[in-house]
């Protein structure tokens, strides 16, 4: 575990405890953007440069603009009167102690089922973007159906919901 | 066909690029102040007052009727009147001002005092670049800063000071001739009433005509000269 | 002798770099590198500045600025001073660090997005095999510069002029990505320097650049809207247009933050023109073989400087576009050309060499072109008014 590596964690969990913290909605959602840039540092310090980048090109360029706007074209800008932690913490403890659990026990047992496991870790091999497209087209093709079907959809529903805002004025 | 406007525009746009350093009247741009626009004859900025002859004091035409300085409507004129009068240029003696304070940071150009004057004495001027690094008495002009001659006059504004001095010369012309009249009819008076005992009736008669025409003769060869 | 004024500048990089100990000597030539883009990029900007306002005043028929220094020529400095020493306002009830920051973001991404551009031959500071994709990531987070701006300001105005801008930005980039996808399709690689490599080839003396075949122009042509689109300028710009909106989302923006955001809108245009050129333009190759012996990066500069003035050029022709019509012409004409041309560079890659793929591809392009022009001209009815309240 490199100097990198602890910075770009670093970084990471601030942002994330930032987006959790803060009063200000909008500010949240800044925090967030920066916690998904420690995310991508962490796929480019890890050699994966596709994921890296389309982690920024996707969560910093379109899903945080989402979060913005959402934010602003509802009436979430406002600061909450009444502070931002609800009135049960001790059921988000819990909750959130339960998924950390899950999700640890999920990366340590993944782990030991990589084929370098329990000796030196070997390199993992590099992956270019020319096998990430030969895999969409040969064994993931099905889920990329799927996906695209599924972005058409959204797109469709938006378009509608529009639509139904203008006959609904009319 | 779409984007044909688009091509057209950038066309016309390449070719005044082209040629604004080719031809030189498609920049009409003045250099200023290297260069100075062209000033028109009305051009109007702030008033001066106007003076015949070569001494203002002497010459100066206002005689402080203080009509412009009630008219002006910022309020920018300050006369002050003599007390003693000196002859004008018909020769009546006049008052002058002996103080007359234009306030050109106030006054707005509006031109009413010089078509309020009977005079023709206060006249606009065609100077701007009258900037001043003194913000408060730098801007104040008294009557010497103030008088200009007639010559100046005709140079900026050369129809207006012709049909000025035009109009100027018929009044003395004809304050002259009525002078003129009038001494005539006096020295008349004066030479028939030692005769009056003698021939009153046959003098009366003959020598009011004689100075009557001998007035006439001088004014036909004044309008006509 | 040809080469070496060509690799000039990475011997000299090499020759600095070989004074310092073994170890260190990797990261003292990247730092070159970036000391070497962060200067050369704002002289660049200066220049374009002034040749800006002078090619747009003469195009209006006027002289541009020409009192400070000889033709002008000083002008730059006079205004960098300007924006160095006037006040820096803040708003009472900005939101002083998102305020302050955003002019910063703005700036580190556009100089970020140079790091991939093949300046020249070798002349590349990281060569990533994903590059394209880089680029375009980073100028993904422009956007979210221009968010912070006109939000923390808390003006109405900037906000508005914020959203319109982010919209209008999100919607060219899709066009923009595509356009681009049509060349990543032909090369078989997003590697930057690959691309360029591709079209570093000659037949009879002529290249063998994107732009000369029928997808690569109509590719060219919709990058550079979206170009022109992405980094708000003429006739796209009515986010920070002066008569509509005061100035947009850096209303509240004085001194040297507002200099910054200048910089960031300008940088931002050589980069994107830097990529346009190299995914187009053939980036550092000569336009003719017989030129091979002028350097590669002076070919490459020439070209982002054939680009600005491009911008210029429009910019002083086109008058501004609203911004709903911004938004139809992205959706309605941009996007399906773009896809269109996905789909033509596709055909073009299979038909194998020969005049009939010229034929075909340019005649379905070209068929394409007029048809939604014929559509997208039919005069509109219009019917009573529909009114849409905000709930």
């Amino acid at each position: 575990m490199s100097v990198v590596f602890y910075l770009i964690a670093g970084l990471t969990v601030a942002g994330a405890l930032a987006a959790v913290l803060l009063k200000n909605t909008v500010h949240c959602a800044l925090a967030l953007t920066v916690a998904f840039a420690g995310l991508a540092l962490m796929f480019l310090e890890l050699d994966a440069q596709f994921a890296g980048f389309a982690q920024i090109l996707i969560y910093i360029g379109a899903v945080a603009i989402l979060v913005v706007f959402a934010i602003l074209l509802t009436r979430g800008s406002e600061t909450p009167k009444d502070g931002v932690f609800g009135a049960k913490p001790l059921f988000g403890l819990v909750t959130a102690a339960g998924i950390f659990a899950v999700l640890g026990w999920a990366v340590l047992h993944s782990a030991q089922a990589l084929p370098g496991a329990g000796g030196s870790p070997t390199p993992a091999p590099t992956v270019t973007v020319m096998q990430i497209g030969n895999a969409l087209m040969d064994r993931y093709v099905l889920p990329l159906e799927i996906v695209a079907l599924l972005l058409t959809a959204a797109l469709i529903g938006a378009v509608i919901v529009a639509m139904h805002e203008k006959a609904g004025a009319r | 066909m779409l984007g044909e406007g688009i091509l057209k525009g950038l066309g016309e746009t390449a070719r005044n690029f082209a040629g604004s350093f080719v031809s030189a009247e498609r920049l009409t741009t003045v250099q200023y102040p290297e260069e100075r626009a062209p000033v028109i004859e009305d051009t109007r900025d702030f008033p001066f007052l106007v003076y015949d002859g070569s001494d203002w004091e002497a010459g100066l035409r206002c005689v402080a009727c203080q009509i412009c300085e009630k008219e002006c409507p910022p309020k920018c004129i300050y006369i002050v009147k003599s007390t003693d009068k000196k002859p004008d240029y018909v020769g009546k003696p006049q008052i002058y001002p002996t103080r007359f304070d234009i306030d050109i940071s106030v006054c707005m150009s509006c031109q009413i005092c010089v078509e309020v004057c009977p005079f023709e004495a206060i006249k606009m001027d065609t100077q701007f670049e009258l900037s001043t690094t003194d913000r408060f008495g730098g801007l104040l002009y008294d009557r010497k800063e103030l008088a200009r001659s007639n010559e100046y006059y005709h140079s900026i504004h050369p129809t207006e000071a012709a049909e000025v001095d035009a109009r100027l010369a018929e009044e003395k012309a004809k304050a002259e001739a009525k002078a003129k009249a009038a001494a005539a009819a006096a020295a008349a008076k004066a030479a028939a009433g030692p005769a009056a005992t003698a021939a009153p009736v046959a003098a009366k008669p003959a020598t009011p005509d004689a100075p009557a025409t001998a007035a006439v003769k001088p004014v036909d060869m004044e309008t006509k000269g | 002798m040809i080469e070496k004024a060509d690799q000039i500048f990475v011997l000299l990089a090499h020759w600095l770099v070989s004074f310092l100990p073994a170890g260190l000597q990797h990261v003292a030539m990247v730092l070159l590198g970036v000391v070497a883009i962060v200067a050369t990029f704002p002289a660049l900007f200066a220049i374009t500045v002034l040749l800006e306002r002078k090619g747009l005043g003469r195009m209006q028929n006027r002289y541009g600025p020409n009192r400070v220094g000889p033709y002008g020529l000083f002008q730059p400095i006079a205004d960098g001073l300007k924006s160095l020493t006037k006040e820096d306002i803040v708003p009472f009830k900005a939101d002083a660090v998102v305020h302050f920051l955003a002019p910063v973001l703005l700036v580190v991404v556009v100089f970020m997005g140079y790091a991939v551009l093949p300046m020249g031959r070798n002349m590349t500071l990281v060569s990533m095999d994903a590059g394209l994709l880089f680029f375009f990531a980073i100028g993904a987070s422009t956007e979210l510069s221009v968010f912070m701006a006109g939000w923390s300001s808390r003006n109405k105005y900037s906000l508005l002029g914020a959203m319109r801008a982010v919209a209008q930005m999100i919607s060219y980039e899709v066009p923009m990505l595509l356009s681009s996808v049509a060349v990543v399709m032909i090369t078989g690689s997003l590697s930057l320097n690959k691309i360029v490599e591709a079209q570093n080839q000659y037949t009879y003396g002529l290249p063998h650049w994107y732009i000369f075949t029928p997808w690569g122009f109509a590719g060219f042509i919709l990058f550079a809207i979206a170009a022109t689109a992405e980094t708000n300028r003429s006739p796209f710009d009515l986010p920070e247009g002066e008569s509509e909106l005061v100035a947009g989302y850096f209303t509240e923006y004085s001194g040297f933050k507002f200099a910054l955001f200048f910089l960031g809108e300008y940088v931002g245009m050589m980069g994107i023109s830097g990529l346009g050129a190299t995914l187009f333009l053939g980036g550092y190759s000569a336009p003719l073989q017989v030129l091979n012996f002028v350097p590669s990066w002076i070919w490459f500069f020439a070209k982002i400087m054939l680009a600005m003035c491009a911008f210029i050029w429009v910019r002083g022709t086109l008058p501004r576009l609203r911004q709903d019509q911004l938004m139809n012409f992205a959706w309605k004409f941009v996007l399906p050309l773009t896809l269109l041309n996905l789909v033509v560079a596709g055909m073009w890659r299979f038909m194998g060499n020969g005049w009939l793929r010229w034929v075909v591809c340019s005649a379905i392009l070209l068929l394409a072109y007029v048809l939604m022009a014929r559509v997208g001209m039919r005069k509109e009815r219009f019917g009573p008014r529909i009114y849409r309240y905000a709930e």
